[in-house]
């Protein structure tokens, strides 16, 4: 290896690791944490059957869950002024993510309320619970330890599908290693190092992801 | 009277489940009711406290009388802060240990602050001998001492009256005596109880009242001795010479 490739393989590390920690982990955090607003509500909105409610977020989830990331965001950002609606790169990123994300989750965490074992909530009903106090109690603490591992790991797809978000012009890692290429013609070199990058950051996230199981660990089943 | 149930029917879709039945239970009586498979003991039991709604029929409780099939949501609740429900799988919560399970009730549903709650919390483990498992997860108990906890969790309510689905029929044979213990022991200081059971001792020997049923209907109630002596009806007799001879 020369010593100028060398060189820019250190030289760029830290000008793509910066927008990643200035654009995605920001842009993974915020999207993902409306995402969960999301599908906590869509999931619950199910769970408690409100019928009126129901075939809303089935449509939804079915149109979200059945079209590619890439349309979404080509429509939110690029499709949209049409109509006269235009918002900068940033904010449409998060709002597709969010919107993608939480039909996602809001299955997982809809599966997962429904594994709990019913005849826990005619216990809390027979002990004089309400049904707010039986899902606060019983049912989300129990639903939450289900589908932690799952949404862990819709987390770290989520990192890896913000890399989407340079073709709305997004300055995120990924768009920040293509301008470096253009100017230093070493492909081959700095896509790998940027994928490392990724690689560095989903390998911290699933450390985290296993710390948590752990400390989640289903109430001393053994 | 303290509580009787008078003229339930339910039908699930078109099956018609409980005929009209009727049932009372006095202050301080054991009533157990036995029947074969599908006839309609549980949703019965279910019916009394809401768990499943009546088409019609009336319960007088402590002299107040309340339609099944249309009772509010204020009277539900109020019938159900003075029931408790025992059943068949236990259904603990298993994201609370054992003392937790039994404080989950008065802590929440009645607002009694923590420490009274622990207190009586502790008071009912002992009493159904698994204070030294306090602490532990319903998964990490064996079926038995589960529905010990979830007994315990009926009683720390303080109920008028105690509802029992087949509280032994999950349960490893050698783990059935631990439980009818514990319940024995309860009736012995008073406790009002409704047992379904197909516990032939224990409808015989504890219990001050029998009720058969079959079909959605009671074929045929009384003393234990009346019952097990010598029953009017040819389908009780039937019914009891065949659990006899499987026991
Ligand atoms: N939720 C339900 N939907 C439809 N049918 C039901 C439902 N619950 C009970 N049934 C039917 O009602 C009948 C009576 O059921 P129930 O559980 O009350 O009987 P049981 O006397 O408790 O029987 P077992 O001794 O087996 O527990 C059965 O035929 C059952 O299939
Ligand atoms: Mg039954």
């Amino acid at each position: 290896m020369s010593e100028r490739l060398i060189n820019i393989i250190i030289d760029s590390f830290w000008k793509i690791l910066l927008p990643g920690l200035k654009m995605t982990v920001p842009l993974t955090v915020i999207s993902f944490a409306i995402a969960m607003v999301i599908a906590v509500l869509c999931a619950l909105a199910q769970f408690a059957d409100i019928k009126p409610l129901k075939p809303v977020i089935r449509f939804y989830i079915w149109v979200i869950r059945g079209t590619p990331l890439l349309v979404q965001l080509y429509v939110l950002f690029y499709g949209l002024p049409n109509i006269g609606i235009t918002l900068d790169p940033f904010p449409s990123a998060v709002i597709v993510f969010a919107i993608n994300e939480g039909a996602y989750a809001s299955e997982t965490i809809r599966a997962a309320l429904e594994s709990v074992p019913s005849g826990q909530i005619e216990a809390g009903y027979c002990v004089g619970m309400s049904y707010f106090q039986i899902m606060r109690r019983i049912v989300l603490p129990q639903a939450f330890r289900t589908a932690f591992p799952t949404l862990g790991n819709e987390l770290i797809s989520m990192v890896k599908d913000t890399s989407l978000a340079a073709n709305i012009t997004v300055m995120e890692m990924f768009m920040a290693t293509q301008r470096i290429v253009a100017r230093t013609y070493e492909p081959l070199a700095l896509y790998i190092e940027v994928g490392v990058i990724y690689l560095i950051f989903s390998t911290v996230l699933t450390r985290l992801q296993r710390y948590g199981e752990k400390r989640l660990a289903f109430y001393g089943r053994r | 009277m303290m509580l009787e149930v008078n003229h339930v029917r339910k039908s699930f879709d078109s099956a018609e489940v409980l005929k009209d039945v009727s049932i009372s239970v006095e202050k301080g009586e054991v009533v157990s009711i036995l029947g074969p498979s599908g006839s309609g003991k549980t949703t019965l039991l279910r019916c009394m406290n809401f768990l499943e709604r009546a088409d019609s029929g009336e319960m007088i409780f402590d002299g107040r009388r309340i339609d099944l099939a249309a009772a509010s949501d204020r009277e539900i609740a109020a019938i159900r802060k003075k029931t408790a429900f025992v059943f068949q799988n236990y259904n603990l919560f298993l994201n609370k240990n054992a003392l937790q399970n039994v404080t989950e009730g008065l802590v929440i549903a009645r607002k009694m602050d923590r420490a009274k709650a622990d207190e009586i919390g502790r008071q009912a483990l002992a009493k159904v001998g698994m204070l030294d498992w306090k602490d532990s997860y319903p998964s990490q108990l064996s079926g038995g001492q589960q529905q010990r906890v979830a007994i315990a969790r009926a009683i720390a309510v303080d109920p008028e009256i105690i509802y029992f689905d087949e509280p032994t029929s999950a349960l490893d044979p050698e783990l059935t005596g631990e439980v009818l213990d514990v319940m024995r022991t309860l009736a012995d200081d008073g406790m009002t109880m409704l047992v379904v059971t197909h516990e032939m001792g224990f409808a015989r020997n504890v219990s001050s009242k029998v009720c058969f049923m079959e079909g959605g209907v009671v074929v045929e109630s009384g003393t234990p001795e009346k019952i097990f002596g010598d029953p009017e009806k040819d389908r009780t007799r039937e019914f009891l010479g065949i659990l006899e001879k499987e026991q």
